[in-house]
């Protein structure tokens, strides 16, 4: 025991910690500064006039009152993002592949997790719970949809990609492509046979809907409401541990060396005795398992999910790992952190920013804008490089 | 004893007939020297050999093992060493990573250890880019790790992929000497050179291949002495 502690890099633990902090807050400021400086501008136009007549509440007054709440959902879905992102880069690191079924990864993972919470409620075991219990229920939960989730990415690396190796490029992402419709519809079937229903319920349990409230903070005559659902915490939380366990895995161990020789160099790696197929499986694995578990984690904090739950999520975190540069892990963070803070904020901004005119449905435009953007000015994305360098 | 044999190996790149039917020996303690122009089939040989790609008819036999279906990874276990064209070094990984990478299937940190020193010992210049990344070494740098990665396995049977290309003669000349020792301390040697007088001048036996064909095959002495090597690969008339 003492040997293995003793053998635990930790300067490669604390080092995505810092990350993560550094990204979070980060995003954070500047897009409070941004809406803040735009919500002064506004307060005497029209914009600010509107909101005065309607609700009796200055847009700056209003902008800052709902900003920690906006910061807090923001990282939510940035860390399930981030999770989400870096399936997507570790595969394109390694073999220079979108994995278009990432979606549907993340959908199965979401998929069983809750279904096994609805069997669980079923059998009266989730209201009997002890608060002790409803954690290990969850993370039981959890783990089955990573396992589900990392199953089925090394399944499909087997079957629809491996097969497709030599062949050229758009040929396995073709292939990627009709396994995703192929699990959106399989999900379907196998929930429309066996519950007749395509709409899953994350089933309400422990205190995961609390609010912790840390007080108030009073600013002039407003007063800002400082707290956070248990949910949300869960999450941040849950993505933060295994964010530093990849990182770890990628960093600092023998495989994780393996994996980034095999993503430099593949013929020459599998004359280093390294099984490059091996290698192959484990990083779909790995991809599969983080994929799962931001499906199940997605489900707690939005509660409803469908077959086509993955989609949207998907492709979303498709364009954080572009933004951050796809292959690399630590842009896949950074991607993930920024894109979700941004929506969340273009989400809870954009009505009143614009009267009205764009309200929050117009948010997903800001996801793919990005996408483009960074396509056309920055196709290498924020951070560069690939996944065969240390993150 | 033979090491290594290959009896009428084909080889193709989709369409392209790379190898035509060769036939190679290589003996115990023996450098053996695989010489010819460029496009004639050197690397395809040993690629084919460890089973980076599969020879499409003939026999590879390895310590008497047929190893012609056998994938690469399987077959560096089996006691054969391949460094290839271009040393292909991780260029970010670090040179002791990549040396640690050779020894990927070697669990016993003491061994690692002492064969990292022996690499040490061969290219005391490793030792001082230890945390540098491969792809910040110089050519010869480069050369000198990708063959002491080559050793961390400690191959029976080395074989190396033109290791003179684009050395100054000087290194050149380190390479080839470190090469004569570890023939002389047991390892057997398969090089691959367009630069022959070079090879012939370590090598106990050659083979010269042409457009995927062996055309000759003799003592190195005899070699130097042919009037087709002289004229094709030793740039005499
Ligand atoms: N990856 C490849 N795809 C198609 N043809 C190839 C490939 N590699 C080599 N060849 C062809 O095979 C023949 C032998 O090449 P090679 O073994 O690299 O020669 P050498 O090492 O002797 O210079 C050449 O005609 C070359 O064009
Ligand atoms: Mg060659």
């Amino acid at each position: 025991m003492n040997r293995f502690l003793q053998s635990i890099n930790a300067r490669e633990l604390i080092r995505p910690l810092g990350q993560m902090v550094v990204f979070s807050l980060g995003s954070a400021i500047v897009l409070s500064s941004i809406v803040l400086t735009l919500a002064l501008g506004l307060d005497q136009t029209a914009v600010g006039l509107a909101l005065q007549d309607k609700y009796n509440v200055s847009l700056y007054t209003y902008t800052l009152v709902n900003l920690p709440q906006v910061v807090i959902d923001g990282l939510t879905i940035g860390f399930v993002y981030a999770a989400i992102a870096l399936g997507y880069t570790m595969v394109y690191g390694v073999l220079e592949f979108i994995n278009f079924a990432h979606s549907e990864i993340f959908a199965v993972g979401a998929f069983v997790g809750v279904e096994i919470l609805i069997a669980l409620d079923h059998s009266g075991l989730l209201r009997s719970a002890s608060l002790g219990m409803s954690y290990v229920l969850l993370t039981f939960a959890i783990i089955s949809g990573m396992v589900a989730a990392g199953a089925l990415a090394v399944t499909v690396e087997r079957v629809a990609y491996r097969p497709l190796r030599g062949a050229s490029r758009l040929v396995p992402l073709i292939s990627a492509i009709g396994v995703s419709f192929l699990l959106q519809d399989l999900i379907r079937l196998v929930e429309g046979l066996t519950t007749g229903d395509f709409n899953r319920i994350f089933p309400s349990f422990g205190n995961f809907d609390q609010r912790l409230n840390f007080g108030k903070l009073a600013l002039g005559e407003t007063t800002i409401n400082l707290g956070i659902s248990i949910k949300s915490i869960i999450v941040i939380v849950a993505a933060m541990l295994m964010l530093m366990g990849l990182n770890y895995l990628v960093n600092a161990t023998r495989i994780g060396k393996a994996i980034r020789a095999v993503a430099q160099d593949r013929p020459t790696a599998s004359l280093m005795g390294i099984n490059v197929n091996r290698i192959i499986s484990i990083t779909f694995l790995v991809g599969g398992l983080l994929g799962g578990a931001a499906g199940v984690l997605y489900a707690l904090k939005f509660t409803r999910i469908d077959p086509f739950v993955g989609f949207f999520p998907g492709l979303k975190a498709f364009a954080a790992a572009v933004l951050g540069g796809i292959g690399n892990l630590t842009g896949a963070l950074l991607g993930g952190i920024v894109l979700g803070m941004l929506e969340t904020f273009a989400g809870s901004y954009m009505g009143v920013f614009t009267m009205g005119a764009a309200g929050s449905e117009y948010k997903d435009i800001f996801a793919f804008s990005i996408l483009i953007l960074v396509l056309i000015f920055r196709p290498q994305g924020l951070m560069g490089e690939n996944v065969g360098q240390k993150a | 004893m033979s090491v290594l044999s290959l009896a009428n190996v084909h080889s193709h790149y989709g369409h392209i007939h790379a190898l035509k039917g060769i036939s190679v020996e290589v003996n115990e303690g023996e450098i053996v020297s695989l010489i010819g122009s460029n496009g004639a089939g050197k690397s395809t040989t040993l690629r084919t050999i460890s089973g980076m790609m599969h020879p499409s008819a003939g026999a590879i036999t390895l310590y008497g093992k047929d190893i012609s279906k056998m994938e690469p990874h399987a077959i560096v276990l089996a006691g054969l060493g391949h460094v290839p064209e271009g040393r292909g070094i991780f260029p970010k990984l670090t040179v002791k990573e990549n040396l640690e990478m050779g020894a990927f299937t070697v669990t016993d940190h003491r061994l690692i250890q002492e064969r990292m020193e022996y690499g040490f010992s061969l290219f005391p210049r490793l030792k001082e880019r230890l945390s540098q990344y491969g792809g910040t070494l110089s050519g010869g740098e480069q050369q000198m790790l990708a063959i002491a990665r080559g050793l961390m396995l400690d191959p029976g049977i080395l074989m190396l992929d033109e290791p003179s290309m684009g050395l100054a003669p000087v290194l050149v000349e380190l390479i080839f000497d470190i090469i004569k020792t570890l023939n002389d301390k047991g390892t057997t040697i398969l090089l691959v050179e367009q630069n022959a007088l070079m090879a012939l001048s370590i090598a106990h036996r050659g083979y010269v291949l042409q457009t995927g064909e062996i055309v000759v095959s003799d003592t190195a002495e005899n070699l130097k002495k042919n009037p087709l090597v002289q004229k094709a690969y030793l740039g005499m008339d």
